[in-house]
Formats: structure tokens, sequence, C-alpha cells
């Protein structure tokens, strides 16, 4: 994909279908009003077309560069600059396992590992059915759940590789699953629009899972002079002695060296990802 | 010396229950904690009322007077950066709050949003009310969808409810809250990176002066406050700055929350005046988890030098860690045991630096891809003895050479670490491999081992 073109520029990206199109319009006035500034709607509206296709496509920043009088190039700028959003079609699932130190070392590394082996994909890459796409995140702030997982950005905390493995394989066989913390998940599109600031209609969606998290109460019960319960470990009826240790596991930093290598040198390991129409 | 792991062990005789001071968490574990009605049930919008009978200087004045320093990391007080918004300039004033929190280990705010929202709400409308005000924003970090979504019932239950919109309370003040999610960029916590990009730009930071009071959102005068910092005002202005006062040191006034992880028993939010110490936490919770020990801690975050097991009574507010050699921080307490390799764990701090570089400045957007190259060829036993000294030299041309603090940043786990284990790099590079065993450090490790123990 990093061929080198010399040839003519790329067309103007298609437009979104004209119904599609009004609807989006009609949303994206609705977002526009919520600021002093129009261009402060850019990151719900990069939002917005990714619930409408699942990834940022040059449809959809024509779209946004169109509703904000910005150019394709402001646009594209402001929406690979961020890491939520996608650059390729991808799954119904986006599955996040945080392996950043503190979950890395409490088990993640391991937990991405397997959950690599097991549905056979790379970082950031999709199964062949379209329903999960795996990649390793950074810091998700809920260190005293580690090891974290998300999924479509809803927590699923104290996680093993075996309640892992379970996890992807329920979303791959389409079971209803839910998560520690947050609401039953729906798909990344329907996920994208909640961050674009639409409210999650569904019944039940806001209280679901109730109030704050084991951990997050821990110092709250001592403090009333309860002894902490012990700590409850093994989400989703899964068995707690269900990870091998895998004596010299793989462990090195690696995870995160460059995926591609830039068109201009494609003899170097550490060039910029190619972008934009690949 | 060990780390008691008893809670009838603990070393002053000082209970749980004197220690800790749930403010923000004191009703978490109530039934629908988020609602406005468990909220009201709990004071909730008392505070508003109190500041609403004042004059916004007057208000400006209490909370200056209360002490409370910003809960984000870098322990600014709060009352200053609200007095510092020019008055009768005919512009509009901006309250923007910082809920982006990404920073490793950090994990306060987002649990405080989950089970307690209205906390922030109200703390807004009360500064806004002080800055003169009539619009702000929440800037939630957008991995976070269970806290947009109480965020978003939140606002709504307030507008519904006469908190937001037109003449609250009678008051003659307008207020507009808009939430607004991210997408995916530590830097954008840094606060004038966190302006470009609620101006819908890339998140890279802004040079200062002109700083955010002066000419912040849309070139206007701002107040960028972290969550926890406005979430406090409330009981301050409830309970009485006096109150507030009672707790912590005279510099280091008040509550905070703590928050413990890593390989302790009881990994959590502890709510506390500040100034307690990481020995008085771990004695009460129940200390590091069983059979091991305490080998190096982060006071707040990965961005604060690193402690060791001789830190243990240092005490956590802004002068005591500073005294110490680092920082408060966000107070997160991550914790690591002796089967944790520091190499590994500084290589992937690192790497998170070097992915979250904005890019707009050399020294840390270069230094942090060379530190990376050098720490994982440590790690793999591939370095050489002379990388110590490099790694520690590009560290120090990071460290105040960047163009905002997460520069900074990056060079402490580096600096910290070689200070501390130095050896132990070391002996990746003599040993040409790393001696320490991942799977000994995860939470299972010993889950068989003790389940074996007990069927024998």
């Amino acid at each position: 994909m990093t061929d080198v073109s010399l040839g003519m520029p790329q067309l103007p990206a298609p437009e979104y279908p004209a119904d599609v199109r009004a609807r989006l319009e009609a949303d994206a006035k609705e977002v526009i009003a919520r600021y002093p500034d129009s261009r402060s709607a850019l990151l719900p509206l990069l939002h917005l077309v990714q619930s409408e296709e699942g990834y940022v496509t040059r449809t959809g920043v024509r779209f946004c560069a169109g509703q904000l009088g910005l150019t394709t190039a402001e646009v594209t700028a402001v929406s690979t600059f961020y890491s939520m959003y996608r650059r390729k079609p991808s799954g119904d699932y986006q599955v996040g396992v945080c392996t950043n130190t503190l979950c890395a070392v409490m088990g993640g590394d391991e937990i991405f590992e397997e959950l690599k082996e097991h549905l056979g994909v790379g970082n950031n890459e999709t199964t062949a059915d379209g329903k999960v796409t795996l990649e390793h995140i950074e810091c998700n702030a809920a260190c005293d759940f580690a090891p974290v997982v998300m999924v479509n950005w809803e927590f699923f905390d104290d996680q093993t590789p075996a309640s892992a493995k379970q996890l992807v394989d329920d979303l791959q066989a389409g079971r209803q699953v839910e998560p520690t913390r947050g609401a039953p998940l729906c798909t990344y599109k329907e996920t994208a629009r909640i961050l674009a600031g639409f409210p999650d209609e569904r019944p039940g969606a806001v209280e679901a899972t109730g109030g704050a998290g084991h951990a997050s109460l821990i110092g709250l019960r001592l403090a009333k002079g309860e002894t902490p319960a012990p700590r409850v470990v093994a989400p989703r009826g899964e068995a707690p002695q269900d990870a091998p240790p895998q004596p010299g596991a793989e462990h090195l930093s690696s995870h995160d060296a460059p995926q591609e290598t830039s068109a201009s040198d494609p003899a170097n390991p550490a060039g910029p990802v190619a972008e934009e129409g690949e | 010396m060990t780390v008691a792991t008893e809670i009838e062990g603990n070393g002053n005789g000082s209970s749980p229950e004197k220690l800790l001071a749930p403010v923000l968490s004191a009703f978490w574990d109530q039934p629908n904690s988020w609602t406005l009605e468990t909220y009201k049930r709990h004071d909730g919008y008392e505070g508003l009322k109190k500041a609403l009978a004042m004059a916004p200087d007057d208000l400006i004045a209490y909370v200056k007077d209360s002490g409370l320093r910003g809960r984000g990391g870098a322990g600014f007080p709060t009352g200053m950066k609200w007095q510092f918004i020019p008055q009768g300039d005919g512009k509009p004033h901006y309250l923007v709050v910082n809920a982006d929190e990404s920073e490793p280990g950090t994990c306060k705010d987002i649990p405080l949003l989950f089970a307690n929202p209205h906390s922030l709400i109200e703390g807004m409308i009360i500064a806004c009310y002080a800055i003169r005000s009539s619009h702000a924003f929440i800037y939630l970090r957008g991995e976070v969808v269970p806290v947009l979504r109480r965020l978003h019932e939140a606002v709504r239950e307030a507008y519904a409810a006469g908190y937001l919109g037109e003449n609250i309370l009678g008051s003659g003040l307008n207020l507009e809250i808009t939430v607004h999610a991210g997408a995916g960029a530590y830097i954008c916590g840094e606060e004038t990176a966190l302006l470009d990009s609620l101006e819908g730009r890339r998140g890279q930071p802004r040079l200062r002066p002109p700083f955010p009071a002066v000419a912040g959102l849309y070139a206007c005068p701002t107040v960028v406050n972290n969550v926890e910092s406005i979430a406090s005002v409330p009981a301050i202005l409830t309970k009485g700055k006096d109150w507030f006062k009672s707790m912590g040191s005279e510099k280091s006034p008040g509550f905070t929350l703590y928050s413990l992880s890593g390989h302790v028993t009881n990994p959590g939010q502890y709510e506390a005046p500040l100034g307690i110490t990481l020995r008085q936490l771990l004695d009460m919770s129940g200390g590091i988890r069983e059979g091991h020990r305490l080998k190096f801690w982060t006071p707040g975050g990965s961005s604060t030098p690193m402690f060791t097991e001789e830190h243990l009574d240092v005490a956590l507010d802004y002068e005591g860690v500073g005294a110490a050699g680092s920082m408060l921080g966000t107070k997160a307490l991550q914790c690591f045991d002796e089967t944790t390799c520091v190499v590994r764990a500084v290589t992937r701090w690192t790497e998170f630096y070097a992915h979250e570089s904005c890019g707009k400045c050399t020294p840390c957007r270069e230094g942090t891809y060379w530190l990376v190259q050098l720490l994982r060829d440590i790690e793999a036993g591939k370095g050489q003895l002379s990388d110590l000294d490099k790694l520690n030299d590009i560290a120090d041309n990071i460290n105040g050479k960047s163009f905002c603090a997460l520069g900074d940043g990056a060079a402490s786990p580096i600096f910290s670490s070689l200070k501390y284990f130095r050896e132990e790099y070391e002996q990746h590079i003599t040993g040409k491999g790393c001696p320490f065993d991942p799977a000994k450090s995860t939470v299972w490790a010993d889950r068989s081992a003790r389940t074996t123990e007990v069927n024998a």
C-alpha cells in the first residue's frame, strides 16, 4: 500500500448518499450548536462519521470539512492525530488490552499474547468474520482493576487470559456480553454515536452495573470499620486457576514498533504510517 | 523491614477510621449514587446555595483561603487560578474541566465521575459564578464511555432541576455545560493542548505566555481545572474552609483520593487527608500481596520519579513528596514487588511517552524515540554499559528543554530508575538478558501455588 504513485492526484471522495447526508447534516447541526465556535465540533463530528461507517473514510472527512468550512487536509490532520479514529474498516467490537506498565506486569502482556494466538490476528487487526478488532491500548484509568480489557470502551476489569478468551468467543458467537462497569455492549458504530455527544437512549444503559466498582469502594469500607472483602477476581464465572505460566514467555517490549514504512524511504523502519486513501 | 500484611499490625496504632476521610467517596456505596436524588440526600447542591449568597469576589477569596490546590498534578492553588481571570474585560470567560485522566497509574477521576458526577457539576456551577462564566466544558477522555453516559445523564438532570440553564436558583446566573469527548491522546491532559483540542485542532501545547487565564479557549480568559479540584469545592462551602484546613498540613490542606494499585492485597481508592504515608495505607489495607516485598512505587503516576521501600514514610503531600525528590502528581500509588523487572517497567513507560509525544518539539519527539531504542536493546540483553550514561544524557536533554511538562515526565522514570536500580540495568547488560520471569508478576502467579499448599 505504500507504492509511490506519481500519477494523477486522487479525485475528491464521493459524497454520502442524499438520505444519509440529510440525516448526518441534522446531527451535525445539533453538535455544532453546542459550541461558541463551529470548529470545536470537529472531534465530535469525526466520532459521528465513525458511527456511520465504522471508521473515518475520505467521504467522512469531506463531510466534516463541508460542515465546518475547513479543507479536507485540515480535517485529515486532526483525524490522524487521535488514536480513536480508525483509518480502515474494522470489527464491530474493538477489544483493547491494556499493556501499559502496570496492567502489562499484572498480566496484560500475557492476555494480549494469548488473544493474538487465540484469534489469529495481530495488533490492530480484525478477525475474518469482521467481529473483533484486537489492539493493545494505553492506560485507561482503571489501574486498581488490573489487568483491564476494554471492549468498545466499556470496562472489563480484573481479566485473566481465560476470561478474555471467553469474552472474545462470546463476541464472535453473538452472545450478549456485559462489562463489569458499563452498559451491555452495543456495536462500535453505536458507541461512536454516544461519543459524538448523543446520549445512549437504551433503557437501563445509564444505571447498568450499578455504582462504583469493588476496588473503588475499598477505602470507604475501611473508613466505615468494615474489613475489606477478599478481592473478587474471577470475572464472568471463570475458574481463577487458569493461567499456566509460560516459562520464558516472550515479553520484550516490541509490540509498539512502527507498523508501516515511509513511502519516501521504504528502507527506514521508523517511517510514518501511510494514510489517506491507502 | 517488612510491610505488615495484617490489619491489626498497623505501626502507629491508628485505625483506618481515623486515618481515612471519605468526602467525595462518602456515599459511593449508596444505591444509585450517581443520581441527583442520591446526591441531594448527601448535602448535594447545598454548597451552591451558600456560594450564590456570596459576592463572586468573596467566593474566590474563600476558596483561596481554604488552601485548595490543584489535584491534577501540579498543585497550583485553585482559588488563585480563578483570581487571575480579568474581570470587567467585556470578553466571555470559560471554565474547562480537565477530565482527560490518562497519566499511567492515575485512576481517581474516572471512578469519581462514574459514582458521583454531580459533585463535579455543582463545583462547576460554583466556579462559573465566581469567575463570571456562562459556558463551561467538560473535556472527558473518549475511552471511558460508561462515564460519558453518566455525565450526559447528570447534566440532563441538572438542567431539568434548574441547576443549569437560565437564572439558576433565581440568582441571575446563566450557565450552559457542554460535555465533550476526546479521541485518544495523552497530550490533551496538558492544559493548553487540551484547549487546542477543544478548539478542534491537533492536541499540541501552546507557548506560554499568554496563559489560559488571559488567552485560553477562543483566546478568551479561561480557567482549566482538574475534575477532583472542582469536585472538592462544594464540600468546602458546605462544611467550611476551617473544616477543610483541619485536614492535611498548612501548605497542603484538605482531603484527596489516593489510588493504590499493583502488587497490593487490596488495590483501590482511599480518600484521606493529605500527608498520609504509603506505609499507613498499606498497613490498613492488607499490605503488599502475600509473600512479597515492595520494590518500587510511584507517588503520582509514571511521570513522577519513582520511590523505593526507603520512602514508605514520606508524607504524601505536595511538600513531603517534593522534599523526597519526587512529585505528589495525581497520587497514583503504583506498587511493584520484587518479581518486577524495573527495566521492563521503564521501557514500557518510555514506549508510552514515545507513542504519545505530540511531535511539536524536538527534544521530546526525538529523545523519547532514542530512549526506546536503547531500552529495548538493554531489556533484550543487547545493550552496552555505556548505554546507561547515554540514557541519562538523553533524558537530560529532554528534561526542562521540552515545550511542555510531558517531556519532563518522560525523563523522570529514566533518572529515578537509574538512581535506585543502576545495578539491575547492568545485570541485563552483563548477563545478556532479563533475569526476571514475567509470569511471576501476574495477578494469578501465586494462585495455583497457594491452592497446592492448602490442599497439601
